[in-house]
């Protein structure tokens, strides 16, 4: 255990503002920028900005060692493992990896359609850099472990979303590196399949290899982990035993309020902007934890440069979604009754007020959307978390479970036997019956 | 395999060193043969899907330098009268549109294939050159179908091939080396520059008229034939006309000239591939 698996140097990666959103430029766009440089000296160079997303960063992780790598959205995590894994160069410092590395960031990359399941376990392998003579040798556990038998020569694009993940991820198990880098992929399919997931982990620890992996789910995290690194705004802020850095990232997350204005990952024409979120409970705490079924405030700040600004005038959009991004309930300013009244300052908070928070404990994303007069002025993905945390909602003491009763919560009563018929409203009238006649 | 083996096994396992590369950097051709399986994989996967979902199939891969070729031969061979060095027009033509089409398959999809292989170039690490590398690839399969229409034609036209003909893998590696070099260059200046997508068809068309697909080379008079060969596809189309019909015009100028640039385009394209490689994930 004396070798160091991988050993983190100073690392630091900087991203032009924009890069990451604007994507391609064209050649004119060249053009008019070397043309605008030549009027405006030097500070167009600091007006495009540029941003450290990973800035000296610097660990070192033991052969055979798991590590987790906790942090917020736009802390690092995922740059790091991209930096890591090659994907992308860092700009300075530098990283050594002793032995093979296979990184992990999204299970099925190169999947294709119109292959089988059988060819795609090649490609799949072959892309993650395992050899042919290897796949050969592990096909049939592949398979096995996909449980994808019967359809392993059937094109995946007739496949359900989960054996297309079951097969994916299956690839991905038996991989065999030296160095393993898994970014969130657990955060997909059910129960089981996600319990035999961490499963394979846990042995793929077991077998010596060294394993980098980040994630949002603390229970994974503190399972798999021995050591964790906490990043915050691109540094590391804590290394170490993992329930301390659990603690503190808990305890980080609940005190600060997420600052949008840094957010580079918007759309919209920024007419009017969104600032800042955060959540308060009863007795005006901020939060981001918050019980089943407690009443919550949301609070969202904005600025603009509009004058006399009415309500109706926009529309704010408060999405709560899932794992997987997929929309689970949106608080918005239309859905609210009564509609929404005030002065609009330019500059200023808009607070929603939930009574009681019907949804099953879990961790779910916040998009916002803002629009103005029906155009799109701003839009921020993920632009917090929000930890919903198991409160007895039902009062029975019994807890729904977000992955086997879904994530609404809906008050309810039940009867059984004599009273079953008793408590329903009695009919309204016999006379004219509900049917159409000569139905 | 237990850990202690494991750990006994890593005391000798290479340290790979991740830093930020500066300037020109290596080809890093050893790595690329270290990725020699996947080069065959995405090959393969393209040859796969390459008909899937069409009526006709593989059967594309003849009907369209077939029909190319009824036109050639119906307006420049018929009603321009063009020169074809003695031999019959249909057979002229489609020998200089073998290479051409694998040439154009190998522009097309090689320009486009780091936009269109962007979730790859996001998540996972190999060698990028073998993305425009395993597209052109792709379309040796239309290349051989289009060849073996040829040799029926040949049969049919009653051409007989000379010894020359043991020339006929030299020219098809020049024309896999053409092929290469545009491809590598355009491929990296698309993935900065969208601008490539559109230049592409026109320069297609420009460079077929600057080839003597429909025409011969023995149309233009010395000095000029040698400089043609500047245009390595006027060395390529010379070259498979030369050891396969056997035309009487001594191509060896112009396939000199053309080789030399050739072999030119595609070092410099792997190079500017390589400086431009450490940004493709972040700029795609």
């Amino acid at each position: 255990m004396t070798e160091q698996a991988v050993r983190v140097v100073g690392l630091s990666k900087q991203f032009r503002i924009g890069e990451k959103q604007a994507g391609y430029q064209t050649f004119r766009d060249k053009l008019t920028d070397a043309a605008k440089s030549m009027f405006r000296r030097s500070k167009s160079g600091r007006k495009s900005g540029t941003i450290w997303a990973l800035q000296d960063v610097s660990f070192e992780v033991g052969q055979g060692e798991v590590i987790g790598i906790i942090g917020r959205n736009g802390a690092g995590k995922s740059t790091l493992l991209k930096v890591l894994s090659r994907i992308t160069e860092p700009t300075t410092g530098y990283a050594e990896i002793r032995g093979r590395l296979s990184s992990l960031l999204e299970v099925g990359t190169g999947f294709h359609a119109e292959l089988t399941g059988r060819e795609n376990i090649y490609l799949n392998a072959a892309i993650l850099g395992m050899r042919r003579k290897d796949i050969g040798r592990r096909f049939d556990d592949i398979v096995a472990f996909s449980e994808v038998e019967k359809f392993i020569d059937t094109p995946v694009k007739h496949y359900s979303s989960g054996m297309y993940l079951r097969l994916a991820f299956a690839v991905a198990a038996h991989l065999e590196p030296d160095v393993l880098l898994i970014d969130e992929v657990l955060a997909v399919g059910d129960a089981a399949f996600q319990r035999k997931c961490l499963g394979k982990m846990g042995e793929v620890a077991q077998q010596g290899r060294t394993v980098l992996f980040v994630s949002h789910d603390m229970t994974a995290i503190s399972r798999l982990a021995s050591r964790t690194v906490v990043l915050e705004g691109g540094r590391v802020a804590y290394l170490g035993d993992t329930s301390d850095a659990i603690g503190m990232y808990v305890k980080e997350h609940q005190s600060s309020e997420e600052d949008l204005e840094l957010r580079t990952d918007r759309r919209g024409d920024g007419v009017i902007r969104l600032k800042s979120f955060a959540c308060f409970d009863a007795q005006g705490r901020k939060v981001t934890s918050v019980g089943t079924g407690d009443p919550v405030y949301f609070s969202v700040g904005y600025t603009t440069k509009l004058k006399g600004l009415e309500p109706l005038d926009f529309v704010l959009d408060m999405r709560f979604t899932d794992v997987m991004g997929h929309p689970i309930s949106t608080l918005s300013t239309r859905f609210s009754s009564p509609v929404p009244r005030g002065k609009v300052e330019s500059d200023g908070l808009m607070v929603c007020k939930v009574e009681s928070l019907s949804l099953a404990a879990e961790v779910y994303g916040i998009d916002l959307w803002l629009a103005y007069r029906g155009g799109m002025s701003d839009f921020v993905p993920r632009a917090a978390e929000m930890q919903v945390v198991t409160a007895d909602y039902f009062g029975t003491g019994a807890e729904p479970l977000i992955r086997k009763h879904g994530a609404a919560l809906i008050p309810h009563e039940w009867f059984v036997g004599s009273r079953a018929m008793e408590c329903m409203p009695p009919p309204a009238n016999i006379e004219s019956p509900a049917l159409p006649p000569g139905a | 395999m237990n850990s202690a083996q494991i750990s006994a096994d890593i005391q000798d396992l290479r340290v790979q060193r991740i830093e930020p590369s500066k300037g020109w950097v290596s080809l890093r051709l050893g790595e690329l043969w270290e990725y020699r399986e996947l080069l065959y994989f995405l090959t393969w996967r393209d040859i796969k899907i390459r008909y899937k979902q069409t009526v006709l199939g593989a059967t594309w891969a003849i009907i369209q330098p077939l029909l190319t070729v009824v036109v050639f031969s119906i307006f420049f061979g018929r009603l321009g009268k063009i020169p074809s060095d003695g031999i019959p027009y249909p057979i002229f033509s489609f020998t200089g549109l073998v290479p051409w089409t694998l040439f154009v398959y190998g522009l097309a999809q090689s320009s486009n294939s780091l936009v269109g292989s962007q979730n790859l170039i996001k998540k996972v690490y190999f060698p990028r050159l073998t993305i425009p590398i395993a597209s052109l690839f792709a379309g040796i399969v239309d290349f051989l179908i289009a060849l073996a229409i040829l040799v029926i034609m040949m049969v049919y036209y009653a051409v007989t091939p000379s010894m020359n003909m043991v020339w006929l893998p030299f020219f098809f590696l020049l024309t896999l080396v053409t092929s290469l070099g545009v491809g590598f260059w355009l491929s990296a200046l698309n993935v900065e520059y969208r601008d490539v997508r559109f230049a592409v068809p026109f320069l297609t068309q420009f460079w077929m008229y600057a080839t003597p697909i429909a025409y011969p080379s023995s149309m233009l008079p010395e000095p000029w034939r040698t400089l043609y060969g500047l245009n390595p596809m006027a060395g390529v189309v010379e070259g498979f006309r030369w050891s396969l019909l056997g035309s009487h015009t001594q191509p060896g100028p112009i396939i000199l000239a053309s080789s030399g640039v050739a072999v030119i385009m595609m070092v410099s394209g792997a190079y500017y591939f390589k400086r431009m490689e450490r940004n493709f994930a972040d700029v795609v």
